[in-house]
């Protein structure tokens, strides 16, 4: 592997000038940005800001029009995202995502959600099926590897339990967290959670947060978070960036986005008495009975 | 209690004498209306015209008459069960006499049908159907309802158990199977049958992994098996090679046959992925058929070598210096021989079918093929090829299609491409989807349906279509997913069942 270290400074993922256009529409207009390892840096901004367009970038579903997508590995050095083939990203660059409207594999099991996500190990150890077919003891020795690491992140998820269940049948919040497990089980040292309370009640939503500092403290990796949910947002975030209309319109710690003037005009738009139309003013007069 | 819906089909009790009463007029009528029309009749004689009673088919009308009127009532009053067994036995019966009429019109039951005419004998049969269903919708309406969620639910019980159950009936199939050719039943017809339904059976196996496991609609099944039989043919013509040369050439050339499909298909999804699968079966048909330098076209390939049982050939005269199968045993000749060879023959390799199936579903990309069927984005994002993956699927599908076409030519010792239509692909792909996607218990049963019962039912002729036709159907309605789907997972925490206690969520 590459000679470069740990240490060898720079953020762990920087991005640089990262523009995508969709035909005629900026998604993302020369966003610059980066997140370090054992953070958690948080990504908000209102609907549509291109929020998701960045990850999808971050993870190869996209190939940006412009940028440079740079992750400086512990182990390899430093790697150019924007280069490498989609499918390559989680396990060559360790990157590993979650998705907004959650993706399991809803008729295999808990655990073998799991068990895939450390398929490219097992496909080595399987002899590309033919010691698997064979039933040779190097492969059954990488599963039960697997399904060992895929013990524990059960644990940490509550999920143990319901380990033989069909993913699709569990609770939606056991959903939420089977998704991040299985991120976990790809062993990456960017983990991208692509608005991971959505959908949760607030004590499953304090759960999350004890979850991701546990991620981030135990398994000193990066977090990169796009959320909506402000309680998880300021209470778990190192750093925030503010997304609006595909620009960065503010970047800094919890504290310094509360109060930044820029953000709360996103957020809640400018105070200014426009004039209603004649037929809404109308209708406000004469409500429908 | 009873839910509204149920009071409203509750039986109401029964008025006898209104329904006498109603029950007489219907009589009177009829009887008054039929017996100048049909009571008698003028015919040609010698001499003249005479007039020929028929009082029998009167008093029949009358009869059927009433009982329809009754079986009205008695619906109206929701008293369902006695009009659906009346309406429902009176119609299999007359079905049971108009298929035999069908058959043959002079010999068979059809003998027996009530009235004369062939067309009032379908009108009542009609009627009484449409009574029959009837009941059985409101006999459906008046139980608790059940949604088919529930529904659903049971049957993937059922065939879970099915499935825990195989492992104890399936080696008892496949010792009714090895056991079959010593049988006493076991004839030239049956032991033709069996050969048949086991080759779908293994093809069956084969487009399971490609359909069932990694979810690709391929409705060109039949395209690989045209390729693995004409790849023996050609070369056991052209280079005088034997079948057991011939057969893993034979799944090499139809797995690349399947790179080859799938290269272009890779993007494509569901419908359109199903559309150009079906191209490809069709190209493939026409190439055989169009170039006839190589392939002799619709003249096909005649004079393709029997198998050999390492080298013994099952002739009653070998050529000279050689000995075949019967002398080197000391047995004497049998034409069935040849035949129980075959049937072994088929029976071991869709055994291997089978075997490699239940072992690579446990294997990473057993489990890489099903998680492409759940969520290809999904797959990508935990480093999964989908491209690599595909290919995979497609190519280890195609040659299990191409052994199987192997096998077909070397029985057939002829092939040209009409026994390569687009039908064939149809029907293995039936056979996967009646079986239920996934299924491997569920493809034997659905082979044996689909193949072995209408074998033995061939004097129905165009018949067989229509069954085939109207058990798709009802399993498309009745349960989408197939006979006997039922997805146990590759590996469990818990093979022994979950742990007593739940966790604290």
């Amino acid at each position: 592997m590459n000679a470069l270290s740990h240490d060898h400074g720079g953020p762990l993922i920087s991005v640089d000038h990262l523009t995508m256009r969709f035909g005629g529409l900026v998604a993302i207009d020369d966003v610059s940005f980066s997140g370090d390892n054992c953070e958690i840096t948080a990504i908000i901004g209102p609907n549509g800001a291109g929020k998701t367009t960045v990850f999808n970038c971050l993870t190869g579903f996209y190939k940006p029009t412009v940028g440079r997508l740079t992750l400086n590995h512990p182990a390899k050095g430093a790697l150019l995202l924007e280069r490498m083939e989609g499918y390559q990203i989680p396990q060559r660059a360790g990157v590993a995502r979650t998705f907004q409207n959650i993706r399991l594999f809803p008729a295999m099991s808990v655990l073998e959600n799991l068990i895939l996500a450390q398929h490219n190990d097992l496909m080595r150890a399987s002899g590309f099926s033919v010691a698997g077919l064979l039933g040779m003891r190097r492969y059954r020795d990488a599963e039960n590897k697997a399904v060992e690491r895929a013990k524990y992140w059960l644990d940490r998820t509550r999920l143990t339990t319901r380990a033989d269940w069909d993913a699709g049948n569990l609770p939606y919040g056991d959903q939420r967290r089977l998704e991040i497990a299985r991120a976990m089980c790809i062993r990456p040292v960017l983990l991208c959670l692509d608005e991971p309370a959505a959908g949760l009640n607030p004590k499953e939503s304090a759960e999350l947060n004890q979850l991701l500092r546990y991620i981030r403290d135990e398994h000193q990796i990066g977090l990169l978070l796009i959320e909506h949910d402000m309680s998880v947002v300021m209470e778990i975030s190192d750093r925030i960036i503010v997304l609006d209309y595909g620009r960065k319109i503010a970047a800094g710690t919890p504290d310094e986005i509360k109060n930044n003037p820029d953000v709360i005009r996103a957020y809640l738009g400018e105070t200014e008495d426009e004039a209603l139309p004649e037929v809404v003013a109308q209708d406000l007069e004469h409500p429908v009975s | 209690m009873a839910t509204p819906s149920s009071e409203e089909f509750k039986a109401r009790p029964l008025n006898l004498p209104a329904l006498f009463k109603e029950a007489g007029y219907v009589a009177v009528v009829v009887f008054g209306l039929t017996i100048g029309l049909v009571g008698f009749k003028t015919e040609d004689v010698p001499g003249g015209l005479d007039i020929v009673t028929r009082f029998g088919q009167v008093i029949l009308a009358t009869v059927v008459a009433v009982a329809g009127r009754v079986g009205f009532v008695l619906l109206r009053e929701r008293h369902f069960i006695p009009v659906l067994i009346g309406a429902g036995a009176f119609s299999a019966a007359m079905l049971v006499l108009l298929i035999g009429n069908i058959v043959d019109a002079d010999q068979g039951v059809g003998r027996f049908l009530p009235f004369e005419s062939l067309v009032v004998n379908w009108l009542i049969t009609l009627f009484a159907l449409i009574l029959a269903g009837r009941a059985a919708w409101f006999w459906s309406r008046a139980r608790p309802s059940q949604v088919a969620v529930d529904r659903e639910a049971a049957m993937d019980r059922f065939s879970a158990q099915v499935q825990r159950a195989a492992k104890y009936f399936g080696p008892l199939m496949l010792g009714v199977a090895i056991m079959l050719p010593f049988l006493p039943v076991a004839d030239r017809r049956l032991l033709d049958v069996a050969i048949l339904v086991v080759t779908y059976i293994m093809l069956g196996w084969g487009l399971n992994i490609v359909v069932g496991l990694a979810g690709l609609l391929d409705l060109g099944y039949v395209a690989f098996y045209a390729v693995g039989a004409y790849s023996y043919a050609l070369l056991a013509t052209y280079f005088d090679l034997g079948f057991w040369t011939c057969l893993p050439f034979a799944g090499i050339m139809a797995a690349f046959a399947g790179i080859l499909l799938g290269f272009p298909v890779l993007r494509l999804r569901g419908d359109y992925l199903a559309i150009v699968t079906l191209g490809f079966g069709e190209m493939v048909r026409v190439i055989l058929l169009n170039w006839y330098e190589f392939t002799k076209g619709p003249d096909g390939i005649s004079g393709i070598p029997r198998p050999t049982f390492f080298g013994l050939p099952f002739t009653r005269r070998p050529p000279e210096g050689t000995e075949s199968f019967h002398e080197f045993f000391g047995l004497t000749y049998s034409p069935l021989d040849r035949i129980i060879f075959l049937y072994y023959l088929i029976l071991a390799m869709a055994l291997v079918t089978n075997f490699f199936t239940l072992r690579i579903r446990k294997l990473p990309v057993g489990r890489a093929w099903e998680a492409l069927r759940e969520d290809e984005t999904a797959c990508r994002s935990i480093g999964i090829n989908p491209r690599n993956t595909k290919l995979t699927a497609f190519s280890i599908g195609a040659m299990f299609g191409g052994f199987g076409g192997s096998f077909f030519a070397t029985r057939q010792g002829f092939i040209s491409p009409e026994s390569f239509t687009f039908i064939e692909s149809a029907i293995i792909l039936a056979i996967v989807v009646l079986g239920g996607f996934g299924s491997q218990i569920g493809v034997v049963l659905a082979a044996i349906l689909l193949i072995g019962l209408p074998e033995f039912f061939r004097e129905l002729q165009q018949y067989r279509m229509l069954a085939f036709g109207a058990a798709m159907v009802t399993i498309m309605v009745w349960r989408p997913s197939g006979l006997l789907a039922h997805r146990e997972p590759t590996i469990r925490l818990y093979p022994d069942g979950p742990p007593e206690k739940e966790g604290e969520s």
